[in-house]
């Protein structure tokens, strides 16, 4: 694993009027790993994402992703990084492969590229039978893996995952997880926040916000050292115990 | 340019795949255009009329075959009680009512004075004035018959006569479809920009499709043209089709005026109306409120327009509305250029408040688009 | 009974909690009445006529000022060479030319006949045809005028009564006909499309599991929009009476329940359009595209329907509103009571009973 950084934040911060969604939080993500945003709803993950995406203005402090500044050079951040939301990621009234086809030309890939790694993405997907079919039709597992692969398809330098395994079984979960793995492999970094603390033993490190501060930021080894806990899920309620915001 | 490429793809592909919405889209216009311009009309006639007679002479019958004849009433019942025909009235079985005295012949030789009784329903007032005024000229003519009839020298005391002969330039049949067509044509396109392009931005603002559109490189600009581009070409495919096949074929109506013209006027207009549309988006969260927003609108845009009632009757401040709608200046020059051949000197001043229009609502649109999506 | 309260209450606040969208629920018929009652008007007035006086003699002058004084029309200028008509046609604000020939008093005078030419831009030809009309009227007045006083034997007169409503108020039309084409199209517009919402939204499902049968949930979604829709109607027949000046000859309650039956048809009817939609796009542009222009031609106050074309008459039989502005104008206008209008309220009745039966059977199937 490299020790390039690709995500560096210092005392970002985000205000609301008087409310302060994410205080000055400051953390580095290497290129290539898998790093877990963690932490209860209405924390303040959501918001920080957002402003590392490019989607929102933060209210003062230093960002750099992928090496461009997050006031000044959101476009660029835009060109290089994918993302997954929950709510939605895909269209339903597209086939698999016109979704494919749209985002790899939004992304600037040439119609010869878009062609071949789509074969190349469906064959490896197992979608053969179904690259015409409406995505709409597909079962949730399928498309939140065929979603993960559009967001990654132009090769990003970090893809962001928005709580991407909600409402899916256990095994198909295990199944998107290798497809991160493998991303990851490949030098894509990914920056998930998940609900679920099983999945936060997947990643290679873990941050926990909590009230708009973040609490813990290791190794989930190192973290359930600290904490004397046998499972991410005790290190979680040890840190989020104390919360005083409840709800996004 | 590429980026737009793709979003017009997946656009177009997204509004013809909506197997449900085509029709409403495309042929739900076509029939209404092909079907309400023969509603649409003012014109008076086949007036209900009731005749009470009591008189039951030549004088009256030969009032009443008059009447008949003249192509404007026809008679609903003919009897001696008055209460009957009220009775009919009442049930909107008749529009008027004609009494006719006892003694009508005989007092009209003897005393050179008669009168009759007209009950008139007046609840639609414009029909209750024209159908009146058409029962009082013809009993003015048969008036000046009996009278010719009973003078014993018509020739002593000439009366002096101006005629006033009318030509109906343009419209020579005074056919009613030819003016509304052009206009309902204009009012259906209106619509079918209006809110299709409100509801389907608001559509991905409900369903949260945008947010995936705002992480990756897509301009917002491209997104917007992505937006409109599709709803300006549906726009001109209908009017054309209006104008050519429901127009054209059924309705004989052949645009006198330049075709190009025409043309470059809809390109504005759509440019404006489809402005709107972007507008109404950037304030609604849901697809119901921009419904809501646009129908409310959409309503005043079709009544303040000209298309049923005439602008000129309006009010001061009532005209500075039908000015400001930008629906009201497409009818006038679609009527103009194609009914009458106007040229570009003629609807210069509607092509700029159209440009002004265009502008004012695209760059309010865009700037809220900007600081709210 | 106390669950079913909960969802109407919920239902509620889905509507209060949406200003934007009540800005049509309640502005609608406001905006409505008010463009009716102070804006629009069938009347022809003001318009732009041109004068041709070609003769310039006292006869041709007393028929100028004649036109001039009458409040129907504005003489904008006095063209002297006619190949400027058309252009002035063309331009588009000239409605009608009068054409007024050489030697017009001499001929008068002597010939005893004389000529005035109108020509009509008859592209509108409903102003073309009034205008025309109007000159023709102004011309016989001054034929009158002229003519010596003879002592005309055989004198019919004529008693004109205007019934219903002798001041011939435009309001008597069609603030029935705005009764009638707001409830009906609100209703149908906000009543699928809220249906469908929980359709698309999946929570249909969540109400569906509720131990309520399914059927209350559906009127529920209802209840609101029969409640909304008689306030609205009340504010309607208040700014007629008090705002436009209209009376109410027969009487209000036999009004409201016909209000009451109209809105339940157009329930209904909402009801089944939200069966059929897929999505509230759907519903939406069906309610909107397919029954404003509809709606508003066959109820039957902006066009008189018996103009109408055979077959387009047999069409507005199916639109409800049309015999609600029958029901509405009898109650209203001519104060008749239910006797009167027993057929109208039977076919509403029946309406209503059809669509509803359609649309529940529609739904049951599409649960079981």
């Amino acid at each position: 694993m490299n020790r390039n950084i690709v995500i560096s934040t210092d005392k970002l911060t985000k205000r609301f009027g008087d409310f302060v969604a994410t205080n000055e939080i400051t953390f580095d993500v290497y290129e290539g790993e898998i790093f877990g945003f963690l932490g209860a709803n209405g924390a303040g993950k959501t918001t920080a994402m957002r402003m590392l995406c490019g989607l929102s203005t933060p209210s003062s402090g230093k960002a750099t992703i992928a090496g461009f500044d997050v006031y000044k050079e959101t476009e660029k951040i835009k060109a290089n990084i994918g993302y997954m939301s929950q709510k939605f990621s895909l269209y339903e009234d597209l086939t698999v492969q016109e979704n494919i086809r749209f985002f790899g030309g939004i992304y600037g890939l040439s119609d010869q590229k878009i062609k071949s790694k789509s074969n190349e993405l469906i064959q490896q997907l197992g979608m053969e039978k179904e690259r015409g079919k409406l995505v709409g039709s597909l079962p949730l597992g399928w498309k939140q893996k065929l979603a993960f692969s559009v967001a990654i398809f132009h090769e990003p330098k970090i893809v962001f995952l928005d709580e991407p395994t909600g409402g899916v079984d256990p095994v198909t979960r295990r199944q998107f997880w290798d497809l991160i793995y493998d991303a990851s492999d490949r030098g894509i970094t990914i920056f998930v926040t998940t609900h679920y603390m099983d999945e936060a033993e997947y990643c290679n490190r873990v941050s926990m916000m909590v009230d708009g501060y973040i609490k813990a930021l290791d190794t989930p080894t190192k973290l359930k050292q600290q904490f004397s806990a046998e499972t991410m899920d005790e290190v979680f309620f040890e840190l989020a115990r104390g919360a005083k915001r409840k709800a996004d | 340019m590429r980026t737009l490429r793709f979003l017009l793809q997946k656009e177009f592909r997204q509004i013809f795949r909506n197997r449900a919405l085509l029709p409403v889209i495309f042929i739900a216009p076509m029939i209404q255009l092909l079907i309400m311009p023969l509603a649409a009309d003012y014109e008076i006639k086949n007036i209900n009329i009731s005749i009470v007679d009591h008189d039951h002479s030549a004088y009256s019958r030969q009032l009443v075959s008059k009447i008949s004849s003249s192509g404007y009433f026809v008679i609903s019942d003919y009897g001696t009680s008055f209460n009957a025909a009220f009775q009919q009235f009442e049930k909107d079985k008749s529009d008027l009512i004609l009494e006719i005295p006892l003694g009508f012949e005989r007092n009209l030789v003897k005393e050179n004075e008669q009168k009759l009784f007209i009950a008139v329903n007046a609840i639609n007032g414009t029909k209750a004035m024209v159908g009146s005024s058409y029962l009082s000229r013809i009993i003015a003519s048969y008036n000046a018959d009996i009278r010719l009839e009973m003078t014993a020298n018509p020739r002593m005391n000439p009366v002096p006569n101006i005629e006033v002969p009318s030509i109906n330039r343009f419209n020579p049949y005074l056919n009613y479809p030819f003016f509304m067509v052009p206009g309902i044509l204009c009012t259906l396109v209106t619509m079918i920009g209006v809110y299709m392009c409100a509801l389907n931005i608001v559509k991905e603002k409900e369903v949260g499709t945008i947010e995936q559109i705002n992480v990756t490189p897509i301009k917002k600009i491209h997104f917007i043209l992505g937006k409109l581009i599709p709803f300006w070409v549906i726009g001109v495919f209908l009017f054309s089709v209006g104008l050519f096949i429901i127009a054209g074929l059924v309705y004989d109506i052949h645009p006198l005026g330049s075709i190009p013209l025409l043309y470059s006027f809809l390109f504005l207009f759509l440019t404006a109306v489809l402005g709107i549309g972007l507008l109404i988006s950037t304030y609604s969260e849901t697809q119901q409120q921009a419904m809501s927003i646009a129908f409310f609108f959409m309503m005043i845009f079709m009544l303040m327009s000209g298309l049923f009632t005439p602008v000129d009757s309006m009010p001061n401040w009532a005209i500075v509305i039908a000015r400001l709608n930008p629906v009201t200046h497409f009818i006038e020059v679609v009527r103009m250029v194609v009914l009458k051949g106007s040229g570009f000197n003629d609807i210069k001043y509607h092509f700029l408040v159209m440009t002004g229009f265009a502008l004012f609502f695209n760059s309010w649109a865009i700037w809220n688009y900007r600081k709210t999506v | 009974m106390r669950q079913f309260f909960a969802f109407v209450i919920k239902e509620f606040y889905h509507v209060f909690r949406d200003p934007k969208s009540m800005l049509m629920l309640f502005g609608m018929p406001i905006m409505l009445i008010l463009l009716f009652g102070f804006a629009l008007s069938n009347e022809i007035k003001n318009s732009k006529i041109v004068i041709c006086d070609f003769a310039q003699d006292p006869a041709s002058q007393r028929i100028i000022d004649k036109i001039e004084a009458s409040k129907n029309f504005e003489i904008k200028k006095f063209l002297y060479d006619p190949r400027q008509i058309e252009q002035a046609f063309k331009e588009g604000n000239v409605k009608l030319v009068v054409v007024i020939p050489n030697h017009f008093n001499d001929d008068l005078l002597h010939l005893h006949k004389a000529q005035i030419q109108v020509i009509a831009d008859a592209s509108d030809p409903n102003t073309a045809n009034t205008l025309t009309n109007y000159i023709t009227n102004i011309v016989m007045d001054y034929q009158k005028e002229i003519t010596p006083f003879n002592d005309l034997p055989q004198q019919i007169n004529t008693e004109i009564r205007m019934i219903y409503n002798p001041e011939l108020k435009g309001t008597t039309n069609f603030v029935p006909g705005v009764m009638a084409l707001v409830l009906l199209l609100v209703c149908v517009l906000m009543t699928s499309v809220s249906i469908v919402k929980e359709k698309e939204k999946g929570t249909m499902e969540v109400l569906l599991v509720s131990p309520m049968h399914p059927l209350m949930v559906v009127i529920s979604k209802a209840v609101p929009y029969l409640f909304l829709s008689i306030v609205n109607l009340s504010v309607i027949l208040l700014l007629s009476v008090f705002l436009l000046k209209m009376p109410i000859n027969g009487s209000i309650g036999l009004l409201f329940f016909e209000s009451s039956l109209l809105i339940l048809t157009a329930l209904s009817l909402g009801l089944l359009i939200s069966n059929s939609a897929q999505s509230q796009q759907q519903a939406m542009l069906i309610s909107l595209m397919g029954m404003l222009i509809p709606v508003l031609l066959f109820t039957g106050f902006m066009f008189p329907l018996e103009n109408m074309p055979l077959p387009l008459q047999i069409i507005a039989n199916v639109v409800p509103s049309k015999w609600y502005y029958i029901i509405v104008k009898s109650i209203m206008i001519k104060g008749l009571g239910l006797s009167a209008i027993w057929k109208e309220t039977l076919i509403l009745l029946g309406m209503t009973v059809f669509l509803l039966t359609v649309s529940i059977n529609k739904f049951k199937i599409r649960l079981g």
